[in-house]
């Protein structure tokens, strides 16, 4: 038996939107039951307060501390690291084997799992290098992990910017250096960030690399060397043995709600890079 | 009618706002984590390690230490008996805690035992069963014994639940209770005493064993043999699961060390981990 | 040596930064774990599953099996919703509703993983546990949530593949008279397929990968399941759930596990690269 084509297609249209109604469903979902459990926990106390009894009173307060450090380790090692990347394989090489190489290092990079990422980190910094669970190890660790993320999306915005721009510098005697960090990188900038911004979120949410490299201690740390407990593994900690529902709920929620305001500045400023120059 | 033009400006100059801000806050988290870093070479900071069942007792020590000595710091970490005696080798830890006894080539590090710790196992508090016996539990932890029913309840699988290989826990439930026998692949597994926990809190059908210290309300511990793990059975060893919490360091502890292990050993250390639900060394 | 060749080197070290981690990263996993595999043997610790590492055993036949498991219920899940919202992204819905539901549904990506563990566990958990039996962690949970997880990855790449087909198709599939969904059916989705075919890989990759959802969901029973229903221990639960105790022998089988996992990852990885780049 054969449909009408205009039956099949509505049909289909039908079955599409719903299964992507769905989709919509378990992302509100999600959100909705992490925000009406969670965001009634967030209070002054809650944030600017030490956990106590092992997380079951008290707030999140060290654990944001040791997240800020452990994140702005990680970005600042491997900003760096990633922007130079971007700007030798844009303004420094031809398409070659050098390139193909070093873009097939930062594809597979990408795909690591975390774990294999926490075996590294404990292996090479924890126990050969004797650093301990400690902030040190676990920034050095995270930068590896959003190393890829930055390199591509400072990459794409270093493309981005107009051939012409840097024709006009070399036509008023400027070195390439000069093009580059007087003209190319300041209007790259938005792009970069938004790199940067997304590895913020990326750090923010890991948990199986930290677990491993920085270590569970609920103090907050004080020097590089102290181990430190993220919110995400904090969050872990409390869902997982139970300590406190309301507590968990409320780090989950404070969790999400920067992951999604990070990703979602940082998708609006990518959006409007790629329309200014396009 | 708004102004394109404008508009698209002001939405430029709400993005250069928003990129200098995030590169602000960036700055002022260095500036303000470079102080508290350089800040803090007056401290000096205790490390321990291990066993996650020992974990959150010594946490709960080192908070109450750390209320009276304000100077002192004290990191309190996860990862496992085994690997908090490998860390105390290596010297990433200060202390290791570990809730299995040392085996032979553990042996030349020094081993300071802080408390007796019972395991207890548990069910549902909706769980009509009060009383199992060794040879009964041996049976189930083996997958020979499957069903409630052949304990005298309503017929329905037991969902079993053990630790992980490695946990002190395990090898001591293993040491205490199985013999020579395996457990069953079948038996679910976590990696915490918490875990299990909560495990057994939500599932009416389920069977696990945790610390003693870690019972509360929402599960019931049965007894073993008809002797159930209250701290007087445990300190008089009627009741037979019971295993010790060691501390290990490579060398006798000194200065801060020594001091928390002393406050641990004090009448008042001691009283902490019994309210806790140990049972202490004395 | 002129200051611009200067700059060159150093920015050419700093691009090495990237291949010079991954292959870090491979040196040091393969030396922690591989003395094991060759003392154990390869046949046996992949094709046996008894896994007693403190008792000498070492096999993960049961892990891999169960690994592979729960990625294909994850893509029995994950891919026909991704591919779904991909084409109602790509073909069937105006440039506004566009803008909006695509960042939305890229938002997924953002939410992290200990947080879909911990709704699993929740809510999913105890659904399986009272209306269809068993523990309630299981390989049907871990593969739902695991379905989830890799939606954005499957949707985003499709979207992009799918959008990089050339309207001159659509255009001409209309014009002979097929209706939406034909040319979407007949054309684009061939054309795309191999953009489709990345997409999918790499949400296998991301399934297979994936650590801490699983752990909290799956139950990580040693045993081979014989129904979705059971609980099972992918490769990366195991790594995770006795890393913190393991030493000796027992943490280098662990390092073996990351030697597996690793292989599997990069034969993924691999193929997804040359896909893309034959596109």
């Amino acid at each position: 038996m054969r449909l009408d084509p205009r039956i099949t297609q509505s049909l289909m249209k039908t079955l599409l939107w719903s299964l992507t109604g769905f989709t919509l469903l378990v992302l509100i979902f999600i959100i909705v039951d992490i925000s009406i459990k969670g965001l009634p926990q967030i209070t002054p106390m809650f944030l600017f307060q030490d956990p106590q009894d092992m997380g079951r009173a008290g707030g999140i307060f060290s654990t944001i501390v040791a997240t800020a450090y452990i994140t702005l380790l990680a970005i600042l090692l491997a900003s760096p690291l990633g922007v130079g990347t971007a700007i030798y394989l844009t303004e420094y090489t031809r398409e070659g084997l050098a390139t193909r190489i070093i873009r097939f290092g930062a594809e597979c990079l990408a795909g690591v799992p975390s774990i294999i990422l926490g075996l590294f980190g404990f292996v090479l910094f924890v126990m050969k290098l004797k650093l301990g669970w400690s902030v040190l190890s676990g920034g050095l660790t995270l930068a590896i992990m959003v190393l890829p993320i930055i390199i591509r999306t400072s990459e794409e915005a270093i493309k981005a910017v107009p051939q012409e721009y840097r024709q006009v510098c070399y036509s008023l005697g400027m070195s390439q250096w000069q093009t580059i960090t007087r003209i190319v990188l300041p209007s790259a900038l938005p792009g970069i960030t938004t790199g940067i911004m997304l590895s913020v979120g990326r750090s923010l949410g890991e948990t199986a690399v930290l677990l491993f490299t920085a270590g569970a201690a609920l103090r907050a740390p004080v020097s590089l060397f102290d181990s430190g407990r993220t919110m995400a593994v904090h969050f872990y900690i409390l869902a997982r043995e139970g300590l406190s529902m309301p507590n968990a709920y409320g780090t989950a929620a404070i969790l999400m709600v920067s992951i999604l305001l990070i990703n979602l500045t940082a998708y609006t400023l990518m959006q409007r890079l790629m329309k200014r120059y396009s | 009618m708004s102004n394109p033009a404008k508009e698209d400006k002001a939405k430029a100059r709400l993005g250069r706002a928003g990129v200098w801000g995030f590169w602000g806050i960036l700055t002022l988290m260095l500036v303000a984590g470079g102080c508290q870093f350089g800040a803090s070479d007056a401290h000096h900071s205790l490390v321990i390690a291990g066993s996650t069942s020992v974990q959150p007792f010594a946490e709960k020590l080192a908070e109450i230490f750390m209320h009276q000595h304000p100077k002192a710091l004290i990191n309190v970490q996860g990862g496992g008996s085994s690997a908090g005696i490998y860390a105390a080798r290596q010297g990433a830890a200060d202390l290791g805690a570990s809730s299995r006894e040392l085996v032979a080539a553990e042996k030349d590090l020094v081993e300071i035992p802080i408390a007796y710790d019972g395991i207890a196992v548990i069910v549902h508090p909706s769980n009509p069963i009060t009383d199992l016996t060794l040879e009964q539990l041996r049976r189930v932890f083996q997958g020979r014994l499957q069903d409630w029913g052949a304990l005298g309840l309503k017929p329905h699988p037991i969902h079993l639940i053990t630790r992980e290989e490695g946990s002190g826990t395990r090898e001591a439930f293993e040491h205490l209770v199985m013999g020579q026998a395996e457990i069953t692949p079948a038996a679910l597994v976590q990696d915490s005493n918490g875990s299990v926990r909560e495990l057994v809190a939500g599932d009416p059908y389920s069977l696990g064993y945790i610390s003693v210290g870690l019972v509360d309300g929402r599960v019931k511990a049965v007894a073993i043999d008809g002797i159930s793990p209250t701290p007087e059975n445990i300190k008089n060893r009627t009741y037979e699961l019971v295993r010790r919490f060691l501390l290990v360091s490579r060398t006798p502890p000194a200065g801060l060390g020594k001091a928390f292990v002393e406050f641990i050993l004090s009448p008042q250390g001691q009283n902490i981990l019994e309210a806790e639900g140990l049972v202490g060394m004395k | 040596m002129g200051q611009g060749k200067f700059i060159e080197r150093v920015l050419f070290l700093l691009a090495l930064s990237a291949i010079s981690s991954l292959v870090l990263i491979t040196v040091f996993i393969f030396m922690e774990g591989l003395p094991l595999i060759l003392q154990t043997g390869l046949k046996d610790f992949i094709l046996s599953s008894h896994w007693a590492p403190t008792k000498g055993h070492f096999g993960i036949a049961a892990m891999i099996v169960s690994s592979l498991l729960v990625t294909l219920g994850a893509l029995v899940i994950g891919v026909p919703l991704g591919l779904a919202c991909a084409i109602v992204l790509a073909e069937f819905s105006h440039e506004r509703v566009k803008t909006i539901l695509k960042p939305t549904l890229e938002l997924l990506a953002g939410i992290p993983s200990v947080v879909y563990g911990f709704l699993g566990v929740i809510w999913l958990v105890p659904l399986i546990r009272n209306y269809l039996g068993g523990p309630g962690l299981s390989l049907l949970a871990a593969s739902l949530i695991l379905g989830i997880m890799i939606l954005p990855t499957v949707i985003s790449i499709s979207i992009d593949a799918l959008t990089a087909v050339p309207a001159l198709y659509r255009e001409g599939s209309i014009a002979l008279g097929a209706t939406q969904w034909q040319t979407v059916r007949r054309v684009v989705l061939p054309a795309a397929s191999s953009g489709i075919i990345t997409a999918i890989i790499l949400g296998m990759g991301r399934a297979v990968g994936e650590t801490m959802a699983v752990i909290m969901v799956a139950g990580n029973a040693l045993q081979l399941p014989t129904s979705i229903l059971d609980p099972v221990r992918t490769l990366t639960s195991n790594i995770a759930l006795e890393l913190g105790y393991a030493s000796g022998r027992h943490r280098e089988a662990l390092f073996a596990t990351g030697i597996v996992l690793f292989v599997i990852i990069m034969i993924l990885n691999f193929s997804a690269t040359v896909l893309t780049r034959r596109r």
